[in-house]
């Protein structure tokens, strides 16, 4: 259970710190560009989130379902671009840690230290690359360390026994346990695959685990962290966030947070 | 003799899935396990005479290989050069993308896979992917852009017949790009039971060097076929179109070691060696067309199984090194390319192969003389009601 590292990011110390506390850990995810998304930023934070993701819309999601993918395309077309949401990111106030999630070509594209530099002068101490897997990781890795930037990996439910250690030995922040097999969306239950694999990964991190992926709402969420650390919300977030605007996602949040609360005080 | 050409190897790429700098496996966590669990067992089965010798009888037998070739007198002595083309257009189902689907469905069942899913284009892929389930029992899915669906109905319905089932893609540009997109999706939602049979040469590692193994039956047979034909003589230049590149690369894998002008044509609309510069999407690091954001720009052209912004790895690696060209011809010239095979020879080519007609006409004043080998990837039959809403009923 031990890590060989001895001291932790902005992100990681803050969510280790927020576990010793016995509060579960709670990410929404708000898809960067779309309308209202800096104030659904402020909501979130305001109602009880620990850190947000902020997903860098692209053209090709390959890991997103139809929610994000419509929140994706519309933002495109409005016209947000990598730069016009760090340039909005800097005017963001709000005392959470701020995470990125970009497919790889749009750092790529950048180049690994500009793109590493550019997240740093945005005020983003983190970042998912879900199409960048351990064996691609290393330049980007390199970048992001030099900068500060904590790279979140993910472990997947296919991942066998011995590729899992290799995993959590990476990633910083915190470990990303995908919660099913497939896509991004809503689901009317929780997924067996999501306790299952926030389990593996317990037992052999004591780095935060999260898990994210197919997490759809309060009682989900509640399910998730019987073993997990924490979760991550996307497209329960991101559609309210289409649909009603930034005050239904800081609803929702408070929502999921008081559910996360009396659950942990419940277990205490 | 010593080659004017810096490369005269065919590369097998290691682990890593490089070409040079392209290639890789740039997938979701997810499919990394998938993907080397394909990279050993069709390396298991490529070394395995059984494998082999049942997918070489599937390719006689079934599929009707060895393609001829065929020589066109007419066309050639009006261009001035000698014109030569491999017949892919002859095998069953009207194109090449047999020879890769009998493969990787073969290799999908030893896998223990009940259920394939492809995504196509033109719908050539999928119509050949759909044979093959139908041929080895196997559950089919296949996705197609909605623009596609609408261009292409009749290789729809042909897929329909064949039982498989096919979906009609509403994101993005509605083409090749987003079929793959959904393609990976389901593939992510489903690995554990479906096999993905990547219709080109292109995807994460191993596929761009499988599905040119399972191609290379093409330059193969076409070098040894040209040299009978020629008195032992290699041809000065070969040609192919470029979509995603697996006809080019199987064509090409044959004549890699010759002192051949290897000549890969893309469309105009869509020139991802031409007018892109490398980047990663769909698993592979290869030329792509995108916008100074890393957004993928969307392909144009008439041709929807070459209505692609990206290309094959190996491709880029190959125009990297300066072994092979990537030429453009725009819609209009192809459409006159298609007219032309057409009347001179009794040949209606696939939209996608008249860009190889259509190049070798305008190159023709450089090359008087010169003998020229165009792979005849597909036939044109499932592109006629387009050709006739674009050229009028009295085509003339």
């Amino acid at each position: 259970m031990n890590t060989e590292r001895s001291s932790f990011g902005a992100l990681e110390s803050r969510l280790r710190g927020a576990r010793s506390s016995s509060r579960k850990i709670l990410v929404p995810y708000i898809t960067g560009g779309l309308t209202g998304w800096i104030d659904a930023i402020r909501a979130a934070a305001a109602n009880g989130a620990d850190a947000v993701e902020i997903g860098i819309p692209f053209s090709d999601p390959v890991m997103d379902g139809p929610v994000i993918q419509q929140a994706s395309e519309k933002a495109l077309r409005d016209g947000a671009t990598p730069t016009s949401i760090f340039n909005e990111l800097r005017t963001v106030d709000v005392q959470i840690p701020l995470i990125v999630m970009c497919y790889y070509n749009t750092v790529f594209r950048a180049g690994h230290e500009r793109f590493a530099n550019a997240l740093c002068d945005a005020g983003v101490v983190a970042a998912i690359v879900p199409d960048l897997p351990l064996e691609e990781s290393g330049p980007w890795c390199e970048e992001a360390d030099k900068a500060s930037i904590e790279t979140i990996m993910l472990a997947a439910p296919t991942a066998p026994d011995q590729r899992l250690p290799r995993v959590v030995a990476r990633t910083r922040g915190f470990v990303y346990a995908v919660g099913l097999l497939g896509v991004t969306g809503e689901r009317a239950e929780l997924a067996t695959t999501a306790i299952s694999m926030a389990t593996r990964l317990k037992k052999i991190t004591d780095v935060p685990v999260l898990v994210g992926v197919g997490v759809s709402n309060a009682q989900q969420a509640q399910q998730a962290c019987v073993v997990a650390d924490g979760v991550i919300q996307g497209a329960s977030v991101v559609r309210r966030l289409l649909d009603d605007g930034p005050d239904a996602v800081g609803n929702y949040v408070a929502e999921v947070r008081l559910a996360l609360d009396s659950q942990s005080i419940a277990a205490r | 003799m010593t080659s004017k050409f810096v490369t005269r190897e065919l590369l097998t790429p290691g682990p890593d899935g490089r070409f040079g700098d392209f290639g890789g496996r740039f997938v979701p966590e997810t499919l990394v396990p998938a993907c080397q669990e394909l990279e050993a067992a069709f390396d298991a089965a490529w070394n395995d005479t059984v494998f082999r010798t049942e997918l070489d009888d599937l390719l006689r037998e079934y599929a009707g290989r060895p393609s001829i070739l065929t020589e066109c007198h007419n066309l050639g002595a009006q261009l001035g050069i000698r014109l030569v083309l491999k017949r892919e257009d002859l095998n069953h189902t009207g194109s090449h993308k047999i020879n890769s689907v009998l493969g990787q469905a073969l290799l999908a069942k030893r896998m223990g896979k009940k259920r394939i899913i492809a995504e196509t284009g033109a719908g050539q892929h999928g119509v050949a992917s759909a044979t093959a389930a139908a041929l080895l029992g196997l559950e089919c899915k296949v996705y197609m852009g909605a623009v596609d669906v609408e261009r292409q109905s009749l290789n729809v319905f042909r897929m329909k017949l064949l039982g498989a089932q096919v979906e009609a893609v509403n994101s993005g540009s509605r083409t090749l790009k987003d079929a793959v997109n959904e393609a990976m999706r389901d593939w992510v939602a489903t690995v554990e039971s479906s096999y993905y049979a990547i219709g080109s040469v292109m995807g994460p590692h191993p596929y761009p060097f499988m599905v040119r193994q399972f191609q290379s039956v093409i330059g193969k047979e076409a070098r040894n076929q040209f040299n009978v034909m020629f008195d032992g003589q290699d041809p000065n230049v070969v040609v192919a179109c470029v979509g995603g590149g697996s006809n080019a690369m199987g064509i090409f894998s044959g004549f890699i070691d010759a002192d051949t002008r290897l000549i890969g044509v893309e469309p105009a609309g869509g020139a991802a060696v031409g007018r892109g510069v490398p980047g990663v999407v769909h698993g592979m690091k290869s030329y792509l067309m995108q916008d100074e954001h890393g957004q993928v720009q969307e392909a144009h052209s008439i041709s929807a199984g070459l209505d692609y912004p990206g290309v094959g790895p190996e491709h880029s690696y190959l125009a990297s090194v300066g072994r092979a060209e990537y030429p453009s011809v725009t819609d209009e010239e192809v459409i006159a390319g298609f007219q032309l095979l057409a009347r001179t020879e009794g040949i209606i080519p696939a939209l996608e192969c008249a860009h190889a007609v259509a190049w070798i006409t305008k190159e023709s004043p450089k090359i008087q003389g010169q003998t020229v080998l165009m792979n005849l990837s597909g036939r044109g039959d499932k592109d006629v009601a387009q050709m006739m809403s674009i050229l009028g009923e009295s085509p003339g």
